[in-house]
């Protein structure tokens, strides 16, 4: 297989036995990523010369006889709502589009310190709203499994680079399934961790109680190698839960016998298509034969999930993206005669029509007279689907469900049409609303088109999840295709 | 649907100026959206708390311990008007 | 028509904490424009809040000071705005559980105790600077620093219980000086570490029901609270008594004026769509601590004034002025240390040192005469080396240069005549150039003999004891 398409672990261990250089690696990916970009449009910003000097750095330390970690030399892709020191910052809108941090968030840093070597930021929706990553403020990002299909979003560069080897890794960001979406429709593995798992000191803000970093991998290894590193404690994020974060690679364990797995039926029913239906009967019966027990269950609230989803979210949006007025960083409206018709027209020129539809949706919900019958409702209706969470986990140990209703949809589809856009989000929504760590594998194809199976699991039991998912892939083969691009 | 007063209200709110055609647009898909929500009052919540964190944290500090200063070059970087080290905005009124 | 104010005030208090509410940027005053910032303060994409405790534990501190009930639960909240003042275009402050309720505090008015309710004190986030050129209504642009975004502040907000002008300056003198006691905060009005906006209505004198309110905000002094709110007062009552209605409305104080305006603004009204702060977490205020700071709360205004009245025997005014700064207390307790007559120190104290200071526009803490330097001058009054009234030269020589009084003293060649031999002799010689005054007074004119010892003490350049003066004349006449 190309370079560019193996996994994290076995590029590390060529590294370490000196088969390849760091910064061949890189060139590599370089190559690749000139050779299909124009058609996948993954990246907004690439970072040529710093990759370079980086992989070059590690090449010294290789040769200078130090022991590289496992992502040291590894070329890795992250969205573009992360900050970067003196590297540009778009979130994807106009209105960010020459920001350039003088900081870089926890999670680079670590990078960093890991020796991964960062080759460019990555499309996606603006701000992180949306499902397909149609609403980048630059371009769209096409699934090179289907260029004329969406790859889903909001990371969708970022799945896109993994999936079409113009990175090994990524790192996305996921308020409402914006990780696991589009690793399930570029048939790549994604990790939502759990709330405070991982700190968002530099994740450009979007829903700050539902709002996650984590990994986009060839396969599950890959998944606990980049956990290892973004993990942990963070004095910088008050929300960061304390504590050390485990390894997760000692979670990778071939046996998933005697393991209860409950599967929600209100995520098996009406609104998800038969085949997907079908890829996920399939995967559990494999998972069956390799000894875990299988049974329906039920998470009665799920169907007000997508309502209170879209009361929250927006609410806090509206509130995180006020700063976005033009002075002091970001674009300005030129020619305004007062401060007041600036920020106006900063905004409405610098944003998008979906940022600017949930702003306005957060600001009426907020605002004098409804923030008691739609925000507070949405808080409580946020408690009851947590309570469904908490019944269902003192039976089971994950939960099983498809991790989308369909496979990629065509682009253009679903633009006209928010809610149905909003729909492709049904099965994931809940996890974030919970806190709940959530991981989509890929799980079989329909018509050509991955399919992403999602775990569900307690509060801090990645563990659990890397382990079912492991076993699963390690008795599967999906993880191992390729799209013929 | 929202009527365009409240379209207009809401958007001053948010600091947004819309076109017509935009006004138009988010009275109907925001009508569309709160209609949907509407879902949420099938269920009494009358004795259910709210959840506006999901982990059961509580008390975080930092001391009062001084941290590193931006240099001014930096801060201003970003700047879309500045004079000195100031930011520059039109009038305030 | 007799008619009532109704005041209720809104207090601002710059915290004195090393760094800033939620990052590590210093709060230290002045410094060049945006160099007390860090991307936390400035608001840039991503970054997130960490509460500094020891803000919590000054805010605590200052709401125990006001007789407040702790909250066993507290939270943040997003107040959301926009003004370019505000890195974020929305402040996070505290809304509907703030950190402490139910306080007050007593004022004096008029020889009576009044109690004043405090309803609330809340922790929050400074905003920045805008400087304009001109006013804010004549500038052609508007520039921003952000040094004190982030400051900490606590809010302390009065029932309306106000009932004139009066009462509102003598209750946030009274606020000022329990703040001030407790040592969070330094509370400058000129440095803006103590902020006032009012709200005041005025009804029929004995009306239950309260009148429509205006906002009033730019008072930036004692004197500018006095003002505003009595012209305000008077405004809403020639509106009612001309048979208008008041519009509830924000107004700032015109200093240069002296009149309260509306304010010119786009803003719609206020909806500042308070939600919780997703970024922060819960306060869940451990009630020991709250003890510890309750027990290591310093001796208030309101004690130290009753002590000083119980231990000192100084009168009820006395007692109030010199306890109405920590630093003037401790001044005053320190000289009392070194020359217990209390009341005489007290007369100094008040007198002649608070005359100078005025004069000189310094504060206690900027004095040159030390404690020390004050009790011996006093001693040197008492063992006759100096007479009272050249005590005030000697005195006022000390507030200037600093120098010893013993030193003054020798070198200006002050000290008292008491040689009753040297004096006669002045005293003769007085009465013989001025044998018509000798003569009135012996006709009964008490008068008289004033002049004579006035002529006297010229001659002396005021250094004759003057017990010894009249005695010699009495004897003599």
């Amino acid at each position: 297989m190309q370079l560019y398409y193996l996994p994290v672990h076995e590029l590390h261990t060529m590294l370490a036995k000196r088969q390849i250089s760091a910064e061949e690696l890189c060139r590599a990916f370089f190559e690749r990523i000139d050779s299909v970009e124009e058609k996948l449009k993954a990246y907004v910003t690439l970072t040529r010369e710093n990759a370079l000097e980086q992989a070059r750095e590690i090449d010294r330390r290789i040769a200078g006889g130090e022991q590289i970690s496992p992502l040291g030399g590894i070329p890795v892709a992250v969205k573009d709502n992360l900050c970067t020191e003196g590297v540009r910052t778009t979130c994807s809108s106009k209105i960010l589009y020459n920001f350039v941090p003088p900081y870089s968030a926890t999670v680079i840093k670590k990078l960093n310190a890991a020796g991964a070597v960062i080759l460019g930021k990555t499309n996606m929706d603006e701000f992180a709203m949306g499902s397909s990553t149609e609403n980048s403020g630059f371009f769209p990002t096409n699934n090179p499994w289907d260029p004329e299909r969406v790859p889903g979003g909001s990371s969708g560069g970022s799945a896109v680079a993994v999936a079409a080897g113009e990175a090994a890794a990524a790192l996305g960001s996921d308020t409402g399934g914006s990780i696991r979406q589009p690793a399930a429709l570029c048939g790549v593995v994604g990790l939502k961790p759990t709330y405070g798992a991982v700190s968002r000191f530099g994740l450009v803000a979007f829903a700050s109680s539902l709002d996650q970093i984590g990994p986009l991998t060839r396969d599950v290894t890959d998944c606990a190698l980049v956990m290892n590193v973004i993990a942990g404690h963070d004095p910088l994020d008050s929300t960061s839960a304390p504590g050390q974060a485990p390894d997760y690679t000692g979670y990778l364990k071939n046996d998933v016998r005697g393991l209860k797995i409950g599967v929600p039926k209100e995520y098996m029913g009406e609104g998800i298509s038969p085949a997907v239906k079908q890829v996920i009967e399939r995967a559990l019966a494999t998972l069956a034969t390799l000894g875990a027990e299988i049974e329906e269950t039920s998470l009665p609230h799920s169907e007000y999930a997508l309502p209170a989803y879209y009361l929250i979210a927006p609410a806090e949006a509206s509130s995180n993206l006020a700063r976005y007025d033009g002075v002091r960083y970001g674009y300005r409206a030129e020619g305004a005669a007062d401060v007041v018709e600036m920020f106006m027209r900063t905004r409405s020129l610098g944003f998008g029509p979906e940022v600017k539809r949930r702003i306005m949706l957060g600001t009426y919900a907020l605002s004098a007279g409804y923030y008691d019958a739609y925000y507070l409702k949405a808080l409580k209706v946020r408690t009851l689907i947590k309570q469904d969470f908490d019944r269902a986990f003192a039976r089971y140990d994950v939960l099983l469900s498809p991790t989308t209703p369909s496979p990629a949809f065509k682009k253009g589809e679903k633009m006209a049409d928010p809610l149905q856009m909003y729909m492709s989000d049904i099965c994931t929504l809940a996890v974030n609303l919970a806190g709940l760590p959530g991981i989509s594998v890929p799980a079989g194809f329909v018509d050509g088109l991955p399919v992403g199976m999602q775990l569900i699991g307690k509060p801090f039991d990645e563990g659990t999840l890397l382990r079912v998912a492991y076993t699963f892939e390690q008795n599967t083969d999906y993880h191992k295709a390729r799209p013929g691009i | 649907m929202l009527t365009i007063q409240e379209v207009e209200h809401v958007a001053l709110l948010a600091r947004l100026e819309l076109s017509a055609e935009e006004k138009k647009m988010y009275a109907q898909q925001l009508g569309d959206i709160l209609a949907y929500a509407q879902k949420l009052n099938q269920l009494n919540t009358q004795d259910v708390p709210p959840t506006a964190h999901v982990l059961p944290l509580k008390n975080v500090f930092r001391d009062d311990e001084a941290g590193e200063h931006l240099p001014p070059e930096k801060v201003l970087a970003n700047a879309p008007d500045k004079e000195g080290q100031f930011f520059k905005v039109p009038r305030i009124v | 028509m007799e008619y009532e104010a109704v005041i209720g005030l809104e207090v601002h208090v710059e915290l004195k904490t090393k760094t800033k509410i939620f990052c590590s940027s210093t709060t230290e005053f002045g410094g060049e424009p945006n160099t007390h910032t860090c991307p936390v303060c400035l608001g840039l994409p991503g970054v997130l809040p960490v509460l500094n405790k020891k803000v919590l534990e000054y805010a605590i501190r200052a709401a125990l000071a006001l007789n407040c009930e702790i909250a066993e639960y507290s939270k943040f909240d997003r107040k959301n705005y926009y003004y370019p003042d505000m890195p974020k275009n929305y402040q996070i402050s505290q809304y509907d559980l703030p950190l402490a309720r139910n306080g007050y505090l007593d004022i004096e008015i008029e020889g009576r105790t009044r109690r004043i309710g405090i309803t609330r004190v809340h922790m929050e986030e400074d905003t920045g600077k805008l400087v304009h050129q001109g006013t804010i209504t004549t500038t052609p642009y508007s520039l921003v620093d952000y040094n004190r975004a982030g400051v900490p502040l606590i809010e302390i907000v009065s029932e309306p219980d106000l009932r004139s002008p009066e009462e509102a300056r003598v209750y946030m003198e009274k606020l000022r000086s329990i703040i001030q006691y407790t040592g969070v905060s330094d509370c400058k009005m000129e440095e803006g570490s103590l902020r006032c906006d009012a709200n005041v209505s005025v009804r029929p004198k004995g009306a239950k029901e309260f009148g429509t309110k205006t906002e009033i905000k730019n008072m930036n002094s004692f004197r500018a609270l006095y003002r505003a709110l009595s012209y305000e007062v008077q405004r809403q009552i020639d509106v009612l008594e001309e048979g208008g209605r008041i519009v509830q409305e924000t107004r700032t104080w015109d200093e240069g004026r002296g009149v309260t305006l509306p304010m010119r603004s786009k803003e719609e009204a206020h909806d500042y769509r308070y939600f919780p702060e997703p970024d922060l977490v819960p306060l869940v205020i451990d009630r020991q601590w709250v003890e510890e700071i309750r027990a290591a709360l310093p001796e208030l205004p309101d004690q130290r004034r009753q002590r000083y009245i119980r231990d000192f025997g100084l009168p009820a005014y006395d007692a109030s002025v010199l306890t109405a700064t920590v630093e003037l207390a401790d001044y005053f307790e320190a000289c009392v240390a070194r020359y217990p007559d209390a009341k005489t120190v007290s007369n100094w104290v008040m007198g002649e040192l608070a005359r100078l200071l005025n004069a000189h526009n310094m504060e206690i803490t900027q004095c040159r005469i030390t404690p020390e330097q004050l009790a011996d001058m006093l001693r040197l009054i008492d063992q006759g080396t100096i007479s009272g009234k050249i005590a005030k030269t000697v005195f006022e020589e000390m507030f200037v240069t600093g120098n010893h009084p013993e030193k003054i003293v020798r070198e200006k060649g002050l000290v008292q005549i008491t040689d009753e031999g040297a004096i006669a002799t002045v005293v003769e010689e007085v009465m013989a150039k001025n044998p018509k005054v000798v003569e009135d007074y012996r006709a009964g004119k008490e008068k008289a003999l004033g002049f004579l010892v006035g002529q006297v003490m010229k001659a002396t350049r005021g250094k004759a004891n003057p017990e010894i003066v009249n005695r010699l004349f009495k004897e003599r006449l």
